[in-house]
């Protein structure tokens, strides 16, 4: 069944946000039925208010699809502009079904 | 499968997608699937100062399981048309 599958995005930075709150950037290399990925190269962007984003290295992740609630295309462009060091927020609240 | 196809007629149109977490994404829906997994285009979040979190993000992937409510167009839905079905797949019919 067609529909809004990941294919258009494999090999392409993505951003996904995780049930926990979590925000991860890497490169997506798999995927299935499920939405569980495979992440080549990722990081997780640290959000708080009491200091600038922080970047935590996490190389080759599998995240599983139960847990994932966003995978956002990441504008590189968008994205160079932003200032991670001087953005503060909140972490994003966790997923209550 | 109702809802799926309905949701499948509301492709191009712009809608707003509150997650179970609050984040509340508007964008043009792109499409959809059995799952009720809903693609946008041209995405923003609508409270961007609280949540930073997805500035640059413009295409987004969202996980059915996640979505709380989707707010359509006033003129998005026919309610006589849905009444109708509903009522027919209630029967089973």
């Amino acid at each position: 069944m067609s529909g809004p599958g990941l294919e258009s995005l494999v090999d392409q930075t993505i951003s996904v946000i995780t049930n926990d709150g979590r925000n991860i950037v890497g490169i997506l290399k798999g995927f299935d039925q499920a939405t569980n990925i495979i992440l080549d190269e990722s990081h997780e962007r640290v959000y708080s208010t009491k200091e600038g984003v922080q970047l935590l290295v996490l190389g080759l992740y599998i995240i599983r699809g139960d847990n994932i609630s966003i995978v956002g295309e990441l504008d590189e462009e968008l994205d160079s502009h932003l200032d991670l060091s001087s953005l503060r927020a909140h972490p994003l609240k966790p997923v209550i079904h | 499968m109702l809802f799926f196809s309905y949701f499948k007629d509301l492709v191009g149109r712009e809608v707003t997608v509150e997650l179970k977490n609050d984040l509340a994404i508007r964008g043009t829906l792109h499409s959809v699937d059995q799952y009720l997994n809903i693609k946008l285009e041209n995405t923003r979040v609508v409270d961007q100062d609280k949540y930073p979190h997805m500035l640059s993000v413009r295409n987004c992937f969202i996980r059915g399981s996640v979505v709380r409510y989707v707010q359509l167009p006033p003129d998005g839905v026919d309610i006589e048309l849905l009444h109708d079905a509903t009522r027919r797949e209630a029967r089973g019919s």
